[in-house]
């Protein structure tokens, strides 16, 4: 099983580092629109959600193509876009339930594709709110945080 | 690319917009952000106008790397003459407003005249309108930021707001944006509020080109790691700059009971950790992964449920341990008051417990203050004046006024017991067991200060060799050097170097934790000249750098001198030369600044300034800056 963006909200900062550095390894400009990657933000609560692709198993943009453009990658298992093929309908952006799919100035649809592997939203986030892991263990990971408190209630009584 | 980022002259009276480009020679004299304001208000502002009036510019601006790669792209500055002070007025922020002005096409706003009626302004992809502002009007910092942005029906707008005491022309009012990020000192909110202007809101969709982008994501990623791989860092990601309390209170280098005590004996509750309690997270400004400030939300008492950011050592001082208040729920509910109001909180809490020290002493009566014990230790009465200085109720109407005017409106002898620079209140922190810090505060081009030259790391007592390390470069200096905060000795030098340092990175654009402010291998010329190259393209040595930032520090000082401000100015109150410390740890118990020692240092800073004995640039120094012909009107 391959590697799987996480994204943990609870440890995200609202800093947009990662919109940063997404658009500039992309297109080689700052500018947030162009990033694949948003930190959506409630700002009155204090509530920063990052939202990227999720690489979906049965991929409603995929499933929605009309010129087949989007498959997915076997190596990374990650979502593609075949330029040759896309015809520029944004149909994938409508069908997208998470806005995982966008379009940029130019029109043309823009999506994460884990920067071949070594994410640069990952790279940057020191609090690691995203985060690239194997597919299988993300569940063990977060039941370990889960319990952290727990085990530090239970070594006073085992102690 | 940045250099592509224009300057906007708005006229409020008129109602007329330009825009214009920066010159690359202009960006080669002054780089952006805080140095190229000092020239725009040394030109724009007309000498000995009226600060609330119509003629005093307000001047906005994002740094040459708002936005780019550089680790902490994030400061606004915003400068015009200070209602407070009548001298500079100079306020920084972080937060999300600099990055998407950059992105709308701009760096630099000069927005003169008054509006007739509220407004705002709408920054829009190259485009500036003139909003009605006036259902926005007496709304809170907070929520007339989600009104601009439901109205504008864009969540990602960013708004620099000022808030119901800006519109109330109370002299300390900041400007803010988001929650907790505020221009706070100098009273720009009260320029704002006299020019009709509610807020400015950005939005920007434009491609901000990097010049060189792969080599500058990389060297980005070196700037933080240089960052965050400092325990100072790291203790900032955890507490923000609440830690700094534990050190400076066990040493006695902080104030209480306004300035008669340098130590809240047993002041465990305002302690860092105790924001446990109520933090969700932290937060950061754009890019930033120092992440300094909590999100909060108040548990109990009359303000619980209350969401709010922060707090900062600040809001410590001016809500702990000025006003004597060992209690974590004072400094929350104060911190969140002045933020929701847009209040100075460093202004605000000195005023109070300036008023509670004079309560204390008799010369403020209960019929003063209509009746509210204001006494030590009484966070109602505290919270209560914060509203009244906002409202400009009763005894809060004469505090808004700041402390000169106040002072003389009270008489009574009140004015001997306020702890100011140039007319602006001085940091809780005790400086008077630290010359150093002490001369920093005195000589600040915006008054009595501690982000514009404070050598924050003489407190650390360093190796010598960190110290000429970091002191000697980028411009040599043969003086001495010496690793003892008590002295006297080269503290000058040191002094004069961080206005160096703090004014390039206020250039620039990024934070100044991000620079050898409390981190001592933190970013310096160096890296800041690199990050402009890479960023901007634009070629600058170290030295070149620090020309610029001597520049416009100059032109600062010389905006003081029209206004009148010289030398007697750079001076402190009578109390740190006649009130010795009674508390702290013997380093800092009994200590009190030597006044012929500290003429001395005076003298010895103007002549490494180049300045004069009455702290005149001197006609050499001009023309070595390229000073001599300002104003030259060129932008």
């Amino acid at each position: 099983m391959a590697k799987m963006l996480v994204i943990d909200h609870e440890k995200c900062t609202g800093c947009r580092l990662c919109e940063l550095v997404c658009s500039v390894y992309h297109s080689g400009v700052s500018n947030p629109t162009r990033s694949r990657i948003h930190i959506v933000k409630f700002y009155n609560q204090g509530i920063y959600i990052p939202m990227v692709c999720q690489q979906c198993k049965d991929a409603a943009c995929m499933a929605v193509c009309p010129k087949d453009a989007i498959y997915r990658d076997a190596e990374l298992g990650r979502v593609m876009i075949n330029y040759d093929l896309c015809i520029g309908c944004k149909m994938c952006v409508a069908a997208c339930p998470f806005g995982g799919m966008g379009v940029d100035k130019e029109g043309t649809v823009i999506k994460c594709d884990l920067c071949d592997g070594d994410p640069q939203c990952v790279r940057f986030c020191d609090m690691k709110a995203v985060d690239y892991v194997e597919a299988s263990t993300v569940n063990v990971r977060k039941k370990r945080e889960a319990v952290e408190d727990l085990a530090g209630l239970m070594s006073k009584f085992v102690g | 690319m940045p250099l592509k980022r224009k300057i906007a002259y708005i006229d409020l009276s008129t109602g007329e917009v330009e825009t214009r480009s920066i010159p690359i020679e202009m960006r080669r004299k002054y780089i952006g952000g805080r140095g190229l304001d000092a020239y725009l208000l040394y030109n724009h502002c007309p000498e000995g106008c009226d600060s609330l009036g119509p003629d005093n510019p307000l001047i906005v601006s994002a740094g040459i790397v708002a936005g780019c790669l550089a680790s902490a792209s994030s400061r606004t500055h915003v400068m015009a003459k200070s209602p407070l002070t009548g001298a500079l007025g100079s306020a920084n922020m972080g937060g999300f407003f600099a990055p998407e002005l950059a992105w709308a096409g701009f760096h630099h706003l000069v927005i003169k005249g008054r509006a007739e009626k509220p407004v705002y302004l709408f920054v829009n992809d190259g485009e500036i309108e003139i909003r009605d502002a006036s259902r926005i009007w007496g709304q809170n910092v907070y929520d007339a930021q989600e009104m601009i942005r439901q109205e504008l029906r864009d969540p990602e707008v960013q708004v620099m707001v000022t808030g119901p005491a800006g519109e109330k022309l109370v002299r300390f009012a900041n400007v803010m944006t988001g929650h907790k990020d505020a221009g706070g000192r100098t009273g720009m909110g009260a320029v704002m509020g006299s020019k009709n202007l509610k807020a400015i809101a950005v939005r920007g969709t434009l491609d901000l080109e990097i010049a060189y982008p792969r080599e500058a994501l990389e060297y980005n990623k070196k700037l933080i790691d240089m960052v965050i791989s400092s325990k100072v860092s790291q203790t900032m990601q955890r507490w923000g700059t609440m830690f700094i309390y534990g050190v400076t209170n066990t040493t006695g280098l902080i104030r209480t009971r306004h300035f008669q005590k340098n130590q809240l004996v047993g002041g465990e509750d305002i302690e860092c950790e105790n924001i446990d309690r109520v933090s969700i997270g932290t937060a950061g400004c754009f890019g930033c992964q120092v992440h300094c400030r909590h999100r909060y939300i108040i548990k109990d008492g009359p303000y619980a449920g209350t969401y709010a950011e922060g707090p900062e050592y600040t809001s410590q001082g001016a809500f702990g341990t000025m006003p004597e208040i060992n209690d974590m729920e004072s400094v929350l509910v104060g911190n969140h008051l002045v933020n929701y109001y847009g209040l100075d909180t460093l202004e605000t809490g000195a005023m109070i417990t300036w008023a509670m020290e004079l309560y204390e002493k008799g010369i403020l009566t209960d019929e003063d203050t209509g009746g509210i014990k204001l006494e030590f230790g009484n966070k109602e009465a505290l919270w209560e004046m914060i509203h009244k200085i906002a409202n400009r109720e009763g005894l809060g109407d004469i505090l808004a006024e700041g402390p000169l005017r106040a002072a003389k409106r009270i008489g009574r002898g009140s004015e001997k017991y306020l702890v100011h620079v140039k007319g602006m209140s001085n940091l809780h922190s005790d400086e008077r067991p630290t010359p150093s810090l002490a001369l920093n505060v005195a000589t600040a081009t915006r008054g009595s200060d501690h982000l514009r030259s404070r050598p924050a790391i003489d407190l650390y007592n360093l190796p010598i060799q960190v110290l000429d390390k970091v002191y000697r470069n980028p411009i040599p200096y043969e003086g001495p050097l010496v690793n003892s905060y008590s002295s006297y000795v080269g503290k000058a030098w040191m002094v004069l170097w961080q206005e160096m340092l703090y004014m390039a990175v206020d250039c620039i654009g990024m934070c100044k934790y991000h620079t050898i402010f409390l981190g001592v291998n933190h970013p310096s010329f160096e890296e800041f000249a690199r990050s402009i190259y890479l960023n901007a393209g634009l070629e600058f040595t170290p030295q070149q750098v620090w020309e610029v930032a001597n520049r416009a520090y100059t032109l600062e000082r010389m905006f003081n001198l029209r206004e009148g401000f010289g030398r007697e100015d750079d001076w402190l109150v009578d109390r740190y030369f006649d009130e010795p410390t009674p508390l702290g740890l013997p380093v800092a118990r009994g200590r009190a600044i030597d006044r012929e020692k500290f003429k001395e240092m005076l003298d010895e800073y103007y002549q490494l300034h180049e300045w004069d004995e009455n702290g005149v640039p001197t006609p050499e120094l001009l023309k070595k800056l390229g000073l001599e012909g300002e104003p030259s009107h060129i932008l």
